[in-house]
């Protein structure tokens, strides 16, 4: 598994970039320098806490960034092509074909007042040059893949029409159908329920296997990567503190954020124990200090923590920014 | 121990009328009939003074209904509630104002159950000056001994909620459920909304709570981990109705009913990797026009006739160990 990833060239490589939002209040540095990238058919992680830029990120490499945001810097370069440099019309091309995106809040995606054979069907006439009749056939094959039973009949209805559950595959049915070498799943599960969120991790799992397509995971949630994902990438205020194998990171976290993070999950501990919690809260990305981030919460955090330390990394593609990282003897 | 809520047969329906076309349509021999919603069907548990127990369920099982009628926010259309050996409410209005104070409620958004146009100070000094806990004069020195309690310092007294982060807030919400000094607090989702390391940090702080002010707790929670680490008994509900029940040692080293098993099974947890995710298939079914028998029948594995016919019962299994399956006998 290791050196199968090793050797394929990344379809995404992202590349020091940099995503700020100009506001009244001042610079909010959302993506700050980060650099990673996604092998064919590699399940990987992104994981951090709410504010630390992770959904932005994902919006980043799709270039849909609103305003006042801007990529201010650094390269998104998927299957060779930058997609700093494209036009509209390539981007167009690109996304929702060989690219796409999965969203947090199912309805994002699709059009109240559409039926979803339209909107499925409209988003295979862009991207492939079919008749409509084959068009709908594929619909209802994607309908079937995500486990909606008589698809047939269902393309008839209207999103209103479907549960949450329902939807979320619907969204994941479009984002499949072109059948891209990558996808960008914002927090897709975490508005369903257990049982439904094991469905619905159970589909894209095996479709992805399936149809080799890479998976970037989107989630605050370590215990759904743990699951889920091949390697993992942990953000916080902006900038990738590690980024490794999940086994490595799991196991053998180095950056005191990883560690405090997986201390959290209450499942990882003994019944009635207390939780070793991570002091105080997440900083604001408005005027971020220039060192580690992290420093005001850190048990390790000393002077020259007030640097920017700068990545290492150790055993196989495990990598971290820390100065004092855990289990590394300086 | 002392039982310090007790609740029997407790229901709640709720009936969507005809609208006055549906009303018109019926003179001319149509036949629409009200919806019904069975939110929560026959329930029977009891708390223990000083206990935390745990109401797990999807969505749509009924388990905030429960709390809305343990917190008098909702009258039950039949049961009883009995907290400290007394009825709540008698034909729709309370017995006991102590008894309502004593039972308070923490939500699970801490965006929208706090008003954004009060200070901190008001939100937790609103309830305590009303009832007469404390006079006006006192009051910010009383606000700000709950707020410590809640692990925030004075500097909050005077803000908004829009200036806090979710965590504070959530502190905020338990701060206004301490000050009017109750016994029995209902936590509905209350960590649902918060990311992981400050979930951590409100599940220590209800832990820390329960030891200094020996409260009791309904913790109701989805989170089954969440629910693992705080709670001594659990509550299973699915769809209105009590599938088992048992202390906590019991539902995650011996589950009985199908569903209960299901649940644990599709638990994400961090030493689970590259995992198959095996699956109970379809989804919650809708209350409104529930399954026969067993609700939970169409999606058990290990459904039987007789699960399409009766409904079981809530029995003994062990000591302690309560579960509504037919597959028991």
């Amino acid at each position: 598994m290791k050196s199968n990833f090793e050797s394929s060239t990344p379809i995404l490589k992202v590349t020091n970039l940099k995503t700020y939002f100009d506001t009244r209040e001042g610079l909010v540095k959302a993506v700050d320098g980060v650099s990673f990238e996604i092998r064919p058919g590699e399940i990987v992680g992104l994981v951090g806490e709410s504010g630390s830029g992770k959904s932005v990120l994902g919006f980043s490499v799709l270039g849909l960034v609103d305003h006042p945001g801007k990529v201010v810097g650094g390269s998104v370069s998927f299957k060779g092509t930058n997609l700093a440099d494209a036009t509209d019309a390539e981007l167009r091309m690109i996304r929702g074909g060989r690219l796409s995106m999965i969203f947090q809040d199912p309805m994002m995606t699709l059009n109240p007042v559409l039926r979803i054979d339209t909107q499925i069907i409209e988003t295979v006439l862009a991207h492939q040059n079919v008749s409509r009749k084959d068009a709908r056939n594929m619909a209802i094959d994607v309908l079937r893949q995500v486990g909606i039973s008589s698809a047939e009949t269902r393309l008839k209805s209207y999103p209103h029409e479907f549960s949450g559950g329902m939807r979320q595959r619907i969204a994941i049915a479009i984002a499949l159908i072109n059948k891209p070498d990558l996808i960008i799943a914002d927090e897709p599960t975490t508005a369903l329920d257990v049982t439904i969120q094991a469905q619905v991790l159970a589909e894209i799992q095996k479709l992805c296997t399936m149809n080799g397509t890479a998976l970037i995971w989107i989630t605050h949630d370590l215990a759904t990567i743990a699951g889920l994902a091949d390697r993992v990438i942990v953000q916080y205020a902006g900038r990738v503190v590690e980024q490794g194998l999940v086994d490595d990171v799991l196991d053998n976290p180095r950056h005191p954020y990883t560690k405090g993070l997986l201390d959290s999950v209450p499942g990882n501990q003994g019944r009635n124990e207390r939780l070793r919690q991570i002091p105080g809260t997440a900083p604001s990305l408005l005027n971020l200090p220039d060192g580690c981030a992290f420093m005001e919460r850190c048990g390790n955090a000393q002077e020259v923590c007030r640097t920017l330390p700068s990545v290492t990394s150790s055993n196989f593609m495990h990598e971290y920014r820390c100065h004092f990282p855990i289990g590394v003897s300086n | 121990m002392k039982s310090l809520l007790s609740v029997s047969g407790l229901s709640k329906n709720f009936v969507k009328e005809l609208d006055s076309f549906q009303r018109v349509a019926n003179l001319f021999g149509e036949s629409t009939k009200k919806e019904t919603v069975y939110a929560v069907d026959d329930i029977s548990f009891d708390v223990m003074t000083g206990e935390v127990v745990g109401l797990v369920g999807e969505s749509g099982c009924g388990k905030s209904t429960v709390a809305r009628m343990i917190s008098g926010i909702l009258e039950p259309t039949s049961g009883e509630i009995i907290f400290k050996g007394e009825r709540i409410s008698l034909n729709g209005s309370p017995v006991k104002k102590e008894h309502l104070l004593s039972i308070q409620m923490v939500f699970q958004n801490p965006f929208s159950s706090l008003n954004p146009r009060l200070k901190v100070v008001d939100i937790v000094g609103e309830a305590p000056v009303h009832h007469g806990l404390v006079n006006r004069k006192n009051r910010d020195d009383y606000v700000k001994n709950f707020l410590t309690l809640a692990g925030l310092d004075e500097q909050f007294l005077n803000r908004y909620p829009h200036q806090l982060s979710g965590g504070q807030r959530q502190r905020t919400g338990i701060a206004r459920a301490l000050a009017v000094n109750p016994d029995f607090l209902i936590c509905d989702e209350a960590i649902a909304a918060l990311d992981v390391s400050i979930q951590a940090q409100i599940i220590n702080l209800f832990k820390d709570l329960r030891d200094k002010l020996e409260l009791t707790y309904l913790f109701i929670s989805h989170d089954l981990s969440a629910v693992e680490n705080i709670s001594d008994r659990v509550i299973i509900m699915y769809l209105g109705r009590i599938v088992e029940v048992a202390t906590t040692e019991q539902i995650f080293g011996s589950p009985n009913h199908p569903y209960t098993r299901a649940l644990l099974e599709e638990i994400p947890r961090l030493d689970r990797r590259k995992r198959k995710f095996s699956v109970i298939k379809g989804e919650v079914p809708s209350p409104i026009n529930p399954p026969s028998g067993c609700h939970f029948h169409p999606r058990c594995p290990y459904a039987i006739k007789r699960c399409k016919i009766e409904v079981p019962k809530l029995e003994n299994i062990a000591n302690g160990h309560q579960s509504a399956c037919h597959l028991n006998i």
